[in-house]
């Protein structure tokens, strides 16, 4: 089958107010129908930017460039009104505050509803009915009364579900959340993550899961893309990622997360603080923050090229990656 | 709703019992009274016009039976200047006047401060913003007794479009300036609030899902955006009745439309105090249903507070 | 928008991290932000200069506010046009008074008056709000609905009865405007002070035993007065408006003395007959007074409160 999304050469930029800053760079990945693919990254390595670009929801600012090809439609040739027809039907987004994501003005209902009678013509009689069944789906209970209140009266992981359920109404091809477990409490994110996998697997829905938490990636994504400073430094199956990392930085993020991390002796963080945007070191990002790095990554910034099957990472560093050892 | 209305009507009714005492008091409490001037009438006439005002009566028991008048029977009771007009005749008479041009004001000053705040943020940083916000700075400064003769200067005495003053029984050209003067601060403000409020809902995580949605952006604005933005714009409009109320002194003196300002200056002037309790009290009664109506609008458009 | 934010916060970061924070001060943090506010600055300058030009200008003045030039008396249009020749540099009055003088009192009396009313709002105004927002409850409840009363009576009315009762008079203005000014003041530090209520450096002090009247003064007035400054200099303009309205309805300062309301409103029934001038002057003083305090709080509020921008 072809992928239901391919980005090539993905750029986003910003226009401050003395300087440009790139959030994304060169990025280019594709996305299989029905899989799940976790987009993983500190704040501010462009994870969010990325996507919100696809979606056409980047501040006026932004400077877009590349190619975003869902099916054969180019997303980022588009212009708004044309964009409107793919946003919300054949590619759909979640957002990682569930408490401010929903308008508070209106019943859950109007909200979830509108997207249908866009979308599929349906009258609001047909949309509203339509929605308190997929309410149900997404496991509300009592979802005629919840239909009918406002989203202040619902609890955080209750509007959640809401904004899943809204984002599948269309059943798209495509589906991006970004961080959606983490404004939730610990207990509620497991279920929300297992509402996630079999949904998207029902409605053969694929899934980009952008997240900081390796913990979240580990059950449920097939494959895995981690990013840096705006590019994609690593990615692969995500098994392979996990048991055979091949970049520093994505080796530092599994010793940094507690309960991936427990073959290691003790957490190490990685030492430093994510680059700015703005002053982007020269080379490869990582290097100040890198305990492999070489004379080269000082100068020059690694390509990204394929190591095994399907395997590609962005580093000079060639031998084996032993942490203990280095640290 | 109803115990909402009930709650609010509970402060409201106690307000306006306090407004009368006080004003009534502070009526006592003045020094001289309108006959004061008229030293030759002999004291057996005084007290008959005492008699006929009800003045010989001790004072609270002329204040209950005021409260129960004005309460009960709409009554103002006599004016104290024009022997043969009660206060409820001067009121009838300056009222429509002030309520016409007000009205306009009121209409104008909210639905294109609304309009042009909402366009401004909309199309933030285009010319027309600047415009928008240029005009809000601009306006602020020129509050309606500076706006008045600045309109007479421009249209009656350059132009000479417009007449500047008079009433003429409420024809359109009479009413324009008049109307122009009174809203002019009050659009500014609520365009300037209008905006701001604007531009942070649509800044708003909720926007964003809608625009995700893929919603047409005059969808995203008017069925998401608006009814938001407009809640600090619905608690803007209760001084903004205030502010026009008492700003009709202003258009009343300088346009000599013959308002209910009008009748209020002439009988503060004249001492004429029976006018000035009624008309106080009947602006009071006004500003605080005005301030009910703004607190039901308010809680009606946001569905936090509980009706 | 967010993302903006997002990558202002990290630039800020880096800046942090390039230079180590030196020991700053809150409020010299906010001088430093305000200076780089043009707009402000500029006010703030202009209002200065403002302020300079009545306190200088009378030693140049070459006629008092009450002397009545008879030369001009009668011809006022094409005789007391602003000249250099003749002293008015201003130009005069429709009685034959100089406008220079008059303009130089008007502005000093609008300045004080809304000097006076803002600060009246301060004392009062932070007082009453910080105990009713400290004590809370029904003491709270009490005060505020006082407060809220007070707010839904249309006060110029009464002030326009207290003016008439009671005779006009300075003392009499100051009253009536100290009376109503209070009011915004008390509501927006009742907000502020229920806020601090609950942070550690004030239930440390009540934990060691401090009276309220001690926790109030001592601890939650000071962290009040960044909000209070900005909130007494935009009351300021307010003022001003509030007296030029009663000036202008003639019931303001009494004659000879004057105020820019009182100036404006001759000035706006004179100006039919061409001498624009008489309206022109103190019009100027009065919107550019009104528009550098403006500015100026403006440019305080974002100076102290950076986040909201």
């Amino acid at each position: 089958m072809p992928p239901v999304l391919t980005v090539s050469d993905l750029n986003v930029r910003f226009a401050l107010h003395q300087a440009e800053v790139t959030a994304v760079s060169d990025l280019s990945f594709s996305l299989e129908p029905g899989e799940t693919l976790a987009v993983v990254g500190e704040s501010g390595s462009g994870k969010s930017q990325a996507f919100l670009s696809l979606m056409g929801l980047v501040a006026k600012n932004a400077t877009v460039s590349g190619r975003a090809m869902l099916g054969d439609v180019d997303l980022l040739a588009l212009g708004h009104s044309d964009l409107n027809r793919y946003r919300g039907k054949d590619i759909a987004m979640i957002f990682q505050d569930p408490m401010t994501s929903l308008n508070p003005s209106l019943r859950v209902k109007a909200q979830l509803a509108e997207v249908l009678v866009r979308h599929q013509g349906y009258t609001p009689e047909q949309a509203i009915r339509a929605a308190i069944e997929m309410l149900e789906r997404v496991g509300i209970p009592e979802p005629v009364k919840r239909a009918n209140a406002y989203p202040h009266e619902l609890s955080g992981g209750m509007r959640q579900r809401v904004m899943i359920a809204m984002a599948l109404l269309c059943k798209p091809k495509v589906l991006i959340a970004d961080e959606p477990t983490t404004a939730l409490d610990v207990t509620v994110q497991a279920q929300m993550l297992d509402l996630f996998k079999n949904l998207t697997t029902e409605l053969g829905t694929a899934l980009v899961l952008i997240t900081h938490d390796l913990g979240v990636v580990a059950g449920i994504a097939d494959r895995m893309m981690v990013m840096y400073g705006g590019r994609c430094v690593e990615k692969g199956p995500t098994d392979a990622l996990f048991y055979d990392p091949r970049h520093p930085y994505t080796l530092g993020l599994l010793h940094s997360t507690p309960h991936v991390a427990k073959r290691a002796r003790r957490l190490d963080p990685i030492q430093g603080l994510p680059p700015s945007l703005e002053h982007l070191p020269q080379g490869c990002a990582f290097h100040p923050r890198c305990a492999f790095r070489l004379e080269r990554c000082f100068a020059e910034r690694p390509p990204l090229l394929p190591v095994e099957e399907a395997h590609e990472k962005a580093c000079w560093y060639q031998g084996e990656l032993n942490y203990e050892e280095v640290a | 709703m109803i115990a909402f209305i009930l709650r609010r009507l509970a402060v409201a009714i106690p307000t306006l019992l306090v407004l009368i005492v006080i004003s009534f008091i502070l009526m006592k409490v003045a020094p001289g009274n309108p006959f004061a001037g008229e030293k030759s009438v002999p004291q057996a006439v005084l007290d008959n016009i005492f008699a006929r005002y009800g003045l010989d009566k001790p004072a609270w028991q002329q204040l209950v039976e005021y409260v129960y008048n004005v309460v009960f029977r709409f009554d103002f009771g006599p004016s104290f200047q024009y022997r043969d007009r009660t206060v409820n005749d001067i009121i009838a008479q300056g009222f429509p006047v002030t309520f016409t041009y007000g009205a306009w004001a009121f209409l104008a000053a909210s639905l294109i401060g609304i309009a042009l705040g909402v366009v401004a943020a909309v199309k933030q940083n285009s010319w027309l913003d600047y415009l928008a916000v240029g005009f809000t700075i601009g306006a602020q400064v020129v509050p309606n007794f500076v706006m008045a003769p600045i309109l007479v200067l421009v249209f009656t005495l350059w132009l000479g479009w417009l007449p500047g003053g008079g009433w003429n029984g409420g024809h359109w050209s009479n009413v324009v300036l008049p109307v122009i003067a009174l809203a002019t601060s009050y659009l500014a403000n609520i365009a300037r609030i209008t905006r701001s409020s604007m531009l942070e809902v649509l800044n708003s995580n909720y926007i964003r899902t809608a625009r995700a949605k893929g919603l047409p952006s005059h969808q995203v604005i008017i069925k998401h955006a608006l009814r938001p933005a407009l809640l600090p714009v619905i608690s803007y409009l209760g001084p903004v009745f205030v502010g026009m109320v008492t700003g009709s002194v202003v258009i009343d003196l300088y346009f000599s439309t013959g308002g209910i300002g009008q009748a209020f200056v002439n009988s503060a002037l004249n001492r004429d105090y029976s006018t000035i309790l009624g008309i106080t009290i009947l602006l009071g009664a006004l500003t605080i249903t005005a301030n009910l109506v703004v607190d039901i609008l308010y809680a009606w458009i946001d569905p936090k507070i509980k009706l | 928008m967010l993302a903006d934010r997002r990558l202002i916060a990290a630039e800020g970061l880096a800046k942090g991290v390039a230079e180590p924070a030196k020991g700053r001060s809150l409020w010299m943090d906010a001088a430093r932000r305000f200076r780089r506010n043009t707009a402000a600055f500029t006010s703030l300058i202009v209002l200065l200069t403002v302020v300079a030009f009545t306190l200088v200008g009378p030693f140049i003045a070459r006629w008092s506010i009450e002397t009545i030039d008879w030369s001009v008396v009668g011809s006022v249009l094409s005789k007391g046009m602003p000249s250099i020749e003749t002293g008015h540099y201003f130009g005069t009055d429709e009685v034959g008074r100089d406008l220079y003088s008059r303009v130089i009192q008007g502005t000093q009396v609008s300045l004080m008056v809304g000097m006076v009313g803002s600060g009246i709002a301060v004392i009062v105004g932070t007082l009453y709000g910080a105990t009713a927002g400290y004590f809370g409850g029904r003491i709270d409840s009490v005060m505020m609905r006082f407060v809220d009363i007070l707010y839904s009576i249309p006060y110029m009315f009464i002030l326009i009865l207290l003016l008439i009762i009671f005779g006009r008079s300075f003392i009499m203005l100051f009253v009536g405007i100290g009376l109503i000014s209070w009011l915004g003041m008390a509501r927006v530090v009742r907000g502020q002070t229920m806020a601090l209520k609950h942070r550690e450096f004030v239930e440390a002090a009540i934990a060691t035993g401090a009276k309220p009247a001690a926790v109030i003064l001592r601890h939650i007035v000071p962290n009040l007065l960044g909000i209070v400054v900005v909130y007494a200099t935009l009351l300021v303009p307010e003022m001003i408006l509030l007296e030029s309205f009663i000036s202008f309805l003639g019931l303001g300062v009494q004659e000879p003395n004057t105020s820019l309301g009182a100036l404006i409103s001759e000035g706006a029934q004179t100006m039919q007959y061409g001498t624009i001038w008489q309206l022109a002057f103190p019009l100027f003083f009065f919107v550019v007074i009104l528009f550098t305090f403006f500015f100026v709080g403006d440019g305080l509020r974002d100076a102290l409160d950076p986040k909201d921008r």
